[in-house]
């Protein structure tokens, strides 16, 4: 377990380093700057601003800045031997540095606010995709072949095929204008995040009661379930204490993909809903070059997904005693 | 069994985790703490970019940057006239480049500090020092000597090598100045720095530093680092002064005339320094407090209208006190908190409660400013949404109460509401031509181009809320500029006006005909390569391409393909001149022509098309400097004419404001820059509202007026209470 543990957090390193110098030069590589705007600025206003982020150095050494802990840079933080007054300790040091855009906040505050607003959503959507998809699988596969099961598969295939953003337009048009329920957008009380949760864990609701069908489907055939049933015991307690167990197993191995998904797929979401959360930040950092805020993104993002995966594959051994994780 | 436990285990383990999941939910949306509703909710738009008045530019930026800051002139809400302000009073001398603003005794700050001339002169520096990178600092250029301060430290503070930061200036008293601009220089080997003693006074800055030295040493200190060590230095007394932003040093030596003559002749003190001595702050910018109560402010030349600048926002002030001290406590980060709403010192209507990064900025009145008892609405937020869908959908659910862009496919049904209603916007649609690409370096094909543009189609089917079609680049409305006849003159070969109508356009398509043949294309000449139209990602913008496209293509038998592109690289194709032909839009900064007519200049940034015509750039020059403002609109008249004659832009249609306001709001004034000022606003009760309807027009249709029945502060209410 230490020995999986170890290489997971190596290529965890390997991978982020990747990661983080491919974006690094890719985004400078594309046209445009982050203080280009449709009002040329004098050409010495431009080259103050330029000088003041450092865009005028060479794109290496801009990468070695921000990688840190050189000091580069005379104003970096004073225990590199700077003058402090402009104290970028550099990504190794988790400081993401300021935002080109967003100028009176660091890339880290702007995390710090919107990262929880993204997971209180991404909680939301999860709880009601597991909730949804869990019923809807388990209830397929025991009236497996009825009308009942052809229509909750079409449903949810369906829920997987629409956009979440679909689902959106049309939970606005249900709840705020022909019921007035819940607020069309916005953010500040739990009832503005009702319908976009709803909206963005729809689709996953959908593939995850599949998975649930087609495990519970397995499950319910082995010759244990038919022994339980055998000896006596009630449909229903064959169902809780026997089948779901082993049903729901694809379902665990899809929650970390799927939390993944639900935090990264957040973003259409919170711009319909206006939701301050991270999510719109993802694509928003890049359309506006905001170069520090996009790589932040991209770090968080990056480790939240690794993390995710290797939480799940941790899980899947718990569950699962075949799986041995020193092999695989 | 050890599957047994781990089976057994989990799904209670996993339930855990899922309630755990819940409750971190559940309090980190406790934990944003709950909002009342504020009095009045307006959509922004979009985050903005800083609340600091220097280093920003845009319209969402100025909408905040207005309630919380004033400058010594604010604009009369509907004709946008300089008012007085901060300033109770100002004089202009005869020659109209001496301006005097007295500020108002009782004109506070939100921490209690009065606000004094000092504040405007450490404000102005500010913006005009280039560590500052104010986008906006040429605003401030007209005052003189600004502009070279801005170029002074700019060209050597990023050298490498220390000696280029520093300037000598020899006064007649026989005292050399030493000044030290920017902060790169290096330390002296193995040097302890200076600690200089420390007294505070009024030395432009509130806190001078006077430092005694050795007798025979000089030694010059950047932000407590030594930097110049010269034992030969005659120097018998130094003294450091650090100016207002407590960037740049400024020492002062005292020694015979002789001595330095000769120190200054060895090359110890730097070559090339004389130069420097040009453009020290504040002396040699022509911005003064004559004394806490009176700035003084010297142009460069008459500049009819500087008042007008001065109520633009890059111009307001911020408080001293409140960014050195941000400065002293944070050194690293001051920059990024001294605005922060626990922090910020304002002098506006309003000062800052709460902001949350792309949700909303809330506003709070602010109880020091000198006319607090006139301000009516106690919060104000200002949210940043960017979907128009999800800010009309807000709108017309009542949760906010004023948008500035409704969706373009629902204008129709706006229209005969009574809380739209569109007014002519100081902005113009134009599309730029890249002169510098054959066969478009010819006036007549631009002039054909120009003449087969269907701008009423445009306007009637596209854009849909009575824009004007544009057969000139100004936009109507600026005071004293009446002169759209002699651009539409130029551009069209007849005056606009009556003779608008269809037929006006089939000439207009004959004429476009004849100028390409004379041009050598056509039926009988060469055939023209195929126009690229470059334009950014946009509905409204792809249509318009393609309306002019299409009338290209049917009346000039021409080929022409569509490029859109994402924003910032749709800007660098401008920037860098890869394009034939470029959708372009420009909204004025203030009220007049130089604001449009000033870009076309030879070589100007913002020309962007490669044109340029001496008469122009003579009459653009020559209106800067011109006393009289009607021969100066004359010369404007005259400049804008050569550029529709020359079309290097074609001009396509003019903007107007699309603002949807709730009908129950008061003191929200139009105006041509579209600028609204909260200071003004307040809610109607249910009487003033009947009264302002009975006065509309009766076609208008009546929407839901959400908002207190009984008037909040509003002039009614307030006599009410018998204030």
């Amino acid at each position: 377990m230490t020995r999986f543990l170890l290489r997971r957090l190596l290529w965890f390193a390997i991978t982020l380093w990747v990661v983080v110098t491919v974006s690094f030069f890719l985004m400078r590589a594309v046209r445009g700057g982050p203080f280009d705007n449709d009002r040329a600025l004098h050409e010495s206003i431009e080259r103050n601003i330029k000088a003041r982020y450092h865009l005028d150095w060479h794109p290496f050494k801009q990468y070695l800045h921000y990688i840190g802990p050189f000091n580069l840079d005379e104003q970096g933080p004073e225990f590199l031997g700077g003058d402090g007054t402009r104290a970028f300790g550099g990504v190794l040091a988790g400081d993401f540095g300021p935002s080109f855009k967003y100028r009176d906040f660091t890339v880290n505050d702007i995390i710090g606010q919107s990262l929880p607003i993204s997971v209180s959503l991404g909680v939301i959507a999860l709880l009601w995709a597991l909730i949804l998809g869990l019923s809807v699988g388990v209830a397929s596969a025991l009236w497996r072949g009825t009308r009942v099961d052809v229509g909750l598969r079409l449903v949810a295939t369906a829920g997987i095929a629409v956009p979440n953003f679909t689902i959106a337009g049309f939970l606005v048009i249900l709840f705020v204008f022909v019921v007035p329920l819940f607020p069309v957008a916005g953010y500040g009380t739990w009832r503005h995040l009702v319908l976009p949760g709803f909206a963005l864990g729809g689709p996953f609701a959908a593939y995850i009661a599949r998975l649930t069908r087609t495990g519970m489907l397995e499950v319910l055939s082995q010759d244990y379930i038919r022994t339980a049933h055998a000896k006596g015991l009630p449909p229903a307690t064959v169902l809780l204490r026997h089948a779901i167990k082993g049903g729901v197993l694809p379902v665990v191995s899809y929650l970390g993909p799927a939390t993944a998904g639900i935090l990264t797929g957040s973003l259409v979401i919170e711009r319909i809903f206006a939701i301050p959360g991270t999510g719109s930040h993802f694509v928003n950092s890049a359309l506006n070059r905001d170069y520090t805020l996009a790589m932040g993104v991209t770090i968080l993002y990056t480790v939240l997904v690794y993390t995710l995966n290797t939480a799940v594959d941790f899980a899947y051994t718990l569950l699962d005693p075949r799986i041995d994780l020193e092999e695989s | 069994m050890m599957p047994s436990v781990a089976s057994h285990g989990m799904p209670r383990l996993a339930t855990l985790a899922l309630l755990g999941g819940l409750l971190a939910a559940a309090v980190s949306m406790a934990g944003g703490a709950r909002l009342e509703r504020a009095d009045f909710i307006f959509n922004n738009g979009t985050e903005v970019t800083t609340l600091d008045p220097a280093t920003v530019s845009g319209v969402p930026e100025g909408r905040i940057i207005r309630a919380l800051f004033e400058g010594l002139c604010v604009k009369h809400p509907s004709t946008l006239e300089p008012l007085p302000g901060a300033a109770e009073r100002w004089s202009v001398s005869e020659d109209r480049t001496v301006y005097t603003f007295h500020i108002r005794e009782n004109a506070h700050w939100s921490n209690g500090d009065p606000l004094t001339a000092h504040d405007f002169v450490f404000s102005w520096e500010r913006v005009l020092n280039p560590l500052t990178a104010a986008e906006y600092a040429y605003q401030l250029w007209y005052v003189a000597g600004a502009r070279e301060y801005t170029h002074l430290i700019d060209e050597f503070t990023y050298q490498p090598d220390w000696k280029q930061n520093l300037w000598v200036e020899e006064r007649d008293d026989g005292r050399l100045r030493v000044g030290c601009s920017g902060y790169l220089l290096a330390a002296a080997d193995g040097e302890a720095p200076v600690a200089p003693t420390v007294s505070t006074g009024d030395a432009h800055a509130a806190g001078a530093v006077v430092a005694r030295l050795g007798d025979t040493e000089l030694r010059l200190s950047v932000a407590g680092r030594v930097v110049a060590v010269n034992a030969d230095m005659p120097a018998t007394a130094a003294a450091l002064a650090r100016d207002a932003y407590g960037e740049s040093w400024l020492l002062e030596l005292e020694a015979t005339p002789g001595a330095l003559a000769d120190a200054l002749a060895r090359g110890d003190l730097m070559a090339g320094a004389a130069f420097r001595a040009e453009h020290a702050f504040p002396e040699r910018v022509g911005i003064r407090a004559l004394d806490a109560q009176t700035l003084e402010v010297r142009l460069g030349s008459p500049t009819p209208y500087f008042l007008q600048l001065v109520a633009f926002y890059p111009l307001f002030p911020v408080n001293r006190r409140n960014l050195t001290e941000a400065r002293e406590r944070w050194p690293g980060t001051w920059e990024l908190r001294w605005m922060r709403p626990e922090n910020i010192v304002t002098n506006g209507p309003y000062t800052v409660e709460f902001r949350r990064v792309n949700d909303r900025i809330r506003l709070v009145r602010n109880p020091d400013y000198w006319d607090a008892e006139n301000v009516a609405l106690g919060t104000i937020d200002a949210l940043a949404i960017d979907h128009l869908g999800t800010s009309i959908n807000l709108y017309l659910t009542g949760e906010v109460d004023w948008i500035d862009r409704p969706i373009t496919s629902i204008i129709p049904r706006l229209l005969p509401r009574e809380d739209f209603n569109p007014a002519p916007y100081l902005g113009s649609y134009f599309y730029r031509v890249n002169v510098g690409h054959p066969p478009f370096d010819d006036p007549r094909v631009r002039k054909a181009l120009s003449l087969t543009i269907d701008r009423r189609a445009i306007t009637t089917s596209i854009t849909k809320a009575g824009e004007e079609p544009a057969w000139a680049f100004v936009p109507p409305g600026l005071p004293g500029y009446g002169k759209v006849e002699m651009a539409s003159e130029a551009a069209r070969g007849f005056a606009t006006g009556a003779e608008v109508a269809e037929a006006g356009f089939a000439r207009d398509v004959e004429r476009a005909r004849e100028l390409l043949a004379e041009a050598g294309f056509g039926p009988d000449g060469a055939e023209l390569p195929t126009i690229e139209i470059h334009y950014n990602t946009d509905e409204t913008h792809k249509d318009v391409a393609e309306v002019i496209a299409d009338g290209w293509k049917k009346r000039l038998g021409l080929n022409v393909k569509l490029l859109n592109q994402e924003w910032k690289v749709y800007l660098d194709t401008q920037k860098t001149r890869t394009f034939d032909v470029s959708r372009s839009a420009w909204i004025g900064d203030y009220a007049d022509p130089n604001t449009f007519l000033d870009m076309f200049v030879t070589g100007g940034e913002n020309n962007r098309t490669g044109w340029g015509d001496l008469r122009y750039d003579e009459l653009i020059a020559a209106a800067a400097v011109e006393p009289d403002p009607v021969r100066r609109m004359e010369l404007f008249a005259e400049a804008e004419a050569i550029l529709m004659d020359e079309l290097p832009i074609l001009p396509i249609y003019f903007y107007v404001t699309r603002n949807l306001v709730n009908p129950r709001l008061g003191g929200f004034h139009g105006n041509v820059v579209d600028e609204h000022f909260p200071k003004h606003w307040y809610w109607m009760n249910d009487a003033e509202l009947a009264t302002k309807r009975a006065a509309q027009p009766a076609e208008w249709r009546e929407v839901p007026a959400d908002g207190p029945g009984d008037g909040l502060y509003s002039p009614a209410a307030r006599r009410g209470r018998g204030e």
